[in-house]
């Protein structure tokens, strides 16, 4: 990952920001409360929370990055993931087996898009696919709850969801956020040695880089569009025991993929780090502007303060913080 | 046979640029003009007017303006229900602060104004391109329906936070708005309007404006070489856009439901609006119609038509099944023909002109 100057320039000049503004604005008005403690506190929650968006949105960047597909349906793959383990756990399956009848599940629906899908699609416009994503994203919301139910769903994976105290007793954080960050981590570099390392990562690499030069020396793109489908089906099933578990299995799920996407085009569609460093921003953003921006202007800013800020981000670099440059020719 | 352009001579610049060259075109679209303000109004019920073919209409000219935006200017949007909020807000704003102006003024203002926060969130775009730009304009959408939400002044105060409209008169004293409103009189209200823009919205897309806007779309490097400038093009595409959004949104909430919330716009509006144009049709005025008619009639049909086959589902569940059978629709629908139900109307004019006689 090469970082260009301006990359980092934008970065040094979002985390100053971050920094000064929930400063200012507690020293302006006196009933926003500032303690740096307080501040660290809400920063870190936010950078966590951030990690659960970069999970989301990593999704999307595989299978952008693969083939240049922006899928929409991803949300729905997390919800639909999410009630087919709580779904098959509840029919008495241990929660192992589930998980393996899951990964099963999303591999079929891998398969099936391809076939049904993309194949018909090739070649279309983007927007075309895009569309198809969202058909896909509706059927599957509705498919999922056709067969398990709408109701909430509990999924509990033994994990605490108590906050214990960090660093001398002084920040505040949730337990359960940082198994969610190390979770994420650990997919990250599992995603990473497999794009670097294995045929089939090499593979992928080579059809993200050109459809028609990896078709040229053999790669098959059908398998090659089969296998990121399902890897992006194994993180959305990921990312839906994650939000699941903290949000309860139900049709909001679907709805983190808005959420996602501030992340996505903040990073860049194509690159995974991109996905995690916007997740981080977005997340740690978001929480401050909440906490220390938001009871200036009226409160409940968490719906559109992302894509404000990403929407800056992009004034500057079209392409996203770690997007490939986009070159235009005539 | 009957449908050609053989033997039909034209002995004027102007009658060669006709929007229809074909006299067989102009009858059939009078045609389709008497039946919706003369046959409809006297046949169908007040149920038919009122549900189905008045959100038709509405919705036909929100797709009118995202196709505009996004079939002929080629920017990508996902903001659709943010300007049809603001339209609705600038609306009724606009009538209970003045409240004697004409109904046709509280539209054309409101309009204006939409158009203008249209450009606002229209200035990214000559950075920001494709689907950058269109997660992009997702921040459009729910900033706007926040604002509303959130502060009183766009709602007057009412602590339900919707906004009811006044009753107005079109005509004399023949209401459109408000309870005592016949629904005839705000069908053909909304149809009179609905086809004074789309006539105009037909005329500018074949004027110069529209043929800058088409250049852009088709590559936008290309079209600022041959000396299209890039920042007006694309901001009065977004301001027409927006425009036809408002004047939509505007309708939707004085004459379709009377009264409204902001989360009537949400995103999911935006979505709906987003696959008509794409079932219509991208850059097709008849494709906007053709899409509004399908997606409007679709839901319906699918929660009829458990009842016809006798069968008796659960509600909940059948919305599911109604998000599942739409979703397959399309992508059927994409499968099969990409370019819309507007290029499948356009097979069929050509198939006609050869018809019977192939060879």
């Amino acid at each position: 990952m090469r970082l260009e100057r301006d990359v980092i320039y934008i970065i040094l000049a979002s985390l100053l920001l971050m920094v000064a503004i929930p400063w200012m604005a507690g020293t302006l008005s006196e009933d926003i409360f500032f303690e740096w403690p307080f501040f660290f506190e809400v920063a870190i929650g936010g950078l966590l929370s951030g990690v659960m968006y970069s999970l989301v949105a990593l999704g999307f960047v595989l299978i952008f990055k693969a083939s240049g597909v922006f899928n929409f349906a991803q949300g729905a793959m997390v919800l639909f993931s999410a009630l087919t383990l709580v779904g098959l756990n509840e029919m008495g399956l241990p929660m192992w087996l589930s998980v393996i009848v899951t990964l099963l599940v999303m591999l079929v629906l891998a398969i099936a898009i391809e076939r049904v899908v993309l194949r018909s699609l090739v070649n279309q416009e983007h927007i075309i696919l895009f569309m198809a994503t969202i058909g896909i994203a509706y059927f599957l919301d509705g498919f999922g709850q056709t067969i398990w139910g709408s109701e909430v769903k509990n999924l509990d994976i033994g994990f605490s969801q108590e906050p214990g105290f960090y660093f001398d007793g002084l920040i505040l954080i949730n337990d359960f956020d940082l198994i969610a960050a190390v979770i994420a981590g650990i997919l990250v570099i599992v995603l990473a040695l497999f794009f670097q390392y294995t045929r089939i990562g090499r593979a992928l690499r080579a059809v993200a880089d050109d459809h028609q030069a990896a078709l040229s020396v053999g790669i098959p793109l059908k398998h090659i569009w089969v296998i990121v489908w399902a890897v992006a089906g194994i993180v959305a099933l990921v990312a839906g025991i994650m939000w699941g578990s903290k949000l309860g299995v139900q049709f909001s799920l679907a709805l983190i993929a808005l959420k996602a996407l501030p992340v996505l085009i903040l990073g860049g569609f194509t690159s995974v780090p991109g996905a995690i460093i916007g997740g981080l921003l977005i997340g740690a953003g978001e929480k401050l502007a909440e906490v220390f921006i938001a009871p200036m202007i009226g409160g409940g800013i968490e719906d559109w303060f992302a894509y404000m800020l990403a929407l800056a981000f992009l004034v500057f670099r079209p392409q996203g913080l770690f997007g490939e440059k986009i070159i235009e020719r005539v | 046979m009957f449908y050609r352009e053989a033997g039909e001579f034209k002995a004027s610049y102007k009658a060669d640029q006709a929007i229809l060259p074909i006299r067989q075109d102009r009858w059939f679209i009078w045609a389709i003009l008497a039946i919706a303000f003369l046959v409809i109004p006297t046949v169908s019920s007040d149920y038919w007017l009122g549900t189905i073919m008045l959100p038709f209409l509405i919705l036909a000219l929100a797709a009118l303006g995202l196709n505009v935006l996004t079939g002929y200017a080629g920017q990508l949007s996902l903001g659709t229900g943010g300007f049809m909020a603001t339209g609705a807000f600038a609306a009724y704003k606009l009538a209970t602060m003045f409240p004697g102006m004409h109904i046709l003024l509280v539209l054309l203002f409101s309009g204006t104004i939409t158009a203008g926060v249209g450009i606002l969130f229209g200035i990214p775009s000559l950075r920001i391109k494709g689907f950058y730009l269109a997660v992009a304009t997702l921040a459009s959408q729910f900033f706007l329906i926040w604002m509303f939400n959130k502060f009183g002044w766009f709602t007057n105060y009412s602590s339900s936070g919707v906004i009811t409209a006044p009753p107005m008169a079109a005509i004399g004293d023949v209401l459109v708005t408000g309870a005592y409103a016949t629904v005839t009189a705000k069908y053909l209200f909304t149809l009179s309007i609905v086809t004074l823009l789309a006539l105009i919205t037909k005329n500018l897309v074949r004027s110069n404006i529209g043929r800058e806007w088409m250049a852009v779309r088709d590559m936008d490097i290309a079209a600022e070489i041959i000396g299209i400038k890039m920042l007006p093009t694309k901001l009065k595409a977004f301001a027409y856009s927006s425009f036809l959004c408002g004047i939509a949104g505007a309708l939707w909430a004085f004459v379709h439901t009377g009264s409204v919330e902001p989360l009537a716009f949400d995103v999911n509006r935006s979505f709906q609006i987003l696959f008509m144009i794409i079932i219509g049709g991208l850059g097709s005025i008849m494709g906007a119609f053709l899409g509004a008619a399908f997606i409007v009639l679709l839901p319906i049909f699918l929660s009829n038509a458990p009842h016809w086959f006798g069968l008796d589902i659960p509600v909940d569940l059948i919305s599911h099944i109604e998000a599942m059978v739409f979703g397959a629709l399309i992508i059927f629908f994409l499968i099969v023909e990409p370019h819309g139900l507007a290029r499948l109307w356009q097979i069929t004019k050509e198939k006609l002109r050869l018809w019977p006689f192939p060879y």
